[in-house]
């Protein structure tokens, strides 16, 4: 039940971070919606990645398990969408868009990859 | 930047139901099937992405309350965003890999992107039919 809990303040909380930074994006550097997902899915990609290795069993940091679940299920669930990755795609091909489709896709998963093992790199050195 | 203060809450509270609906979603088909490959995600992801596809058609089909903002606030930046996951897709797919799994790691990629797209689509086309 707290686990449950934990899990959807973090997902609120990370829900409404995606939301608003969006229009902060464009303020500061008018990217458009697109940019927005990418850029919470890689955020989100490296914070989980980070939090997971850092209070890990072999972590530096001890963390109770509700913790542990509202900033990785919760938080970083709630900030990345897998949702909008896909209709963003689905999108731009059915407008025929293929190629940009392809990039757009292809990008998004590539840097939250690249992202989330950033982030266990630099937990791997912190844990040190 | 204006902010919205209702669009705001109508984002967190979806949020909130997405979140503890894949936790216990994803949690229950991982339990059922196994931890060896993370099917929970991947069942989370795709049958969300089913489900944006599926507004998105009837929004575009129908119109009405379903077209508005604060649904689309409410169910597709909240529920359905806090539904699906990005984060654990990428841990997940980075355990496999760095455990060995290099194979499941990027079938995990490809099926999990394909199959996404796809439910997107079904999920827009069934929508639009049925509506139609």
């Amino acid at each position: 039940m707290m686990l449950y809990l934990a899990v959807g303040c973090g997902a609120a909380i990370g829900a409404l971070t995606r939301y608003l930074s969006a229009p902060m994006l464009m303020a500061l550097f008018g990217l458009g919606p697109l940019w927005a997902t990418g850029f919470v899915n890689v955020a989100g990609s490296f914070i989980i990645g980070l939090f997971a290795t850092v209070t890990g069993p072999d972590g530096r940091w001890l963390v109770k398990p509700a913790t542990r679940q509202f900033v990785m299920s919760g938080f970083c669930g709630g900030l990345t969408t897998f949702s909008a990755m896909s209709l963003d795609t689905f999108t731009l091909a059915a407008d025929g868009n293929w190629a940009a489709a392809g990039v757009y896709l292809g990008l998004s998963v590539a840097l939250s990859l690249a992202a989330v093992w950033l982030g266990r790199i630099l937990a791997l050195r912190i844990n040190r | 930047m204006v902010l919205d203060l209702a669009a705001c809450m109508l984002v967190f509270a979806g949020g909130f139901l997405g979140g503890i609906l894949r936790f216990a979603i994803s949690g229950i088909v991982a339990r059922r099937i196994g931890e060896t490959f993370p099917w929970g995600t991947l069942v989370v992801n795709v049958t969300g992405d089913m489900v944006i596809g599926g507004l998105a058609g009837a929004a575009a089909t129908a119109g009405g309350a379903l077209a508005t903002a604060a649904f689309r606030e409410f169910a597709v930046v909240g529920i359905l965003g806090g539904y699906t996951t990005v984060s654990s897709f990428a841990l997940q797919t980075l355990s496999l890999a760095v455990d060995g799994e290099q194979l499941r790691a990027a079938l995990n990629v490809v099926v999990s992107t394909a199959l996404g797209v796809a439910a997107v689509g079904i999920g827009f086309v069934l929508s639009a039919q049925l509506l139609a």
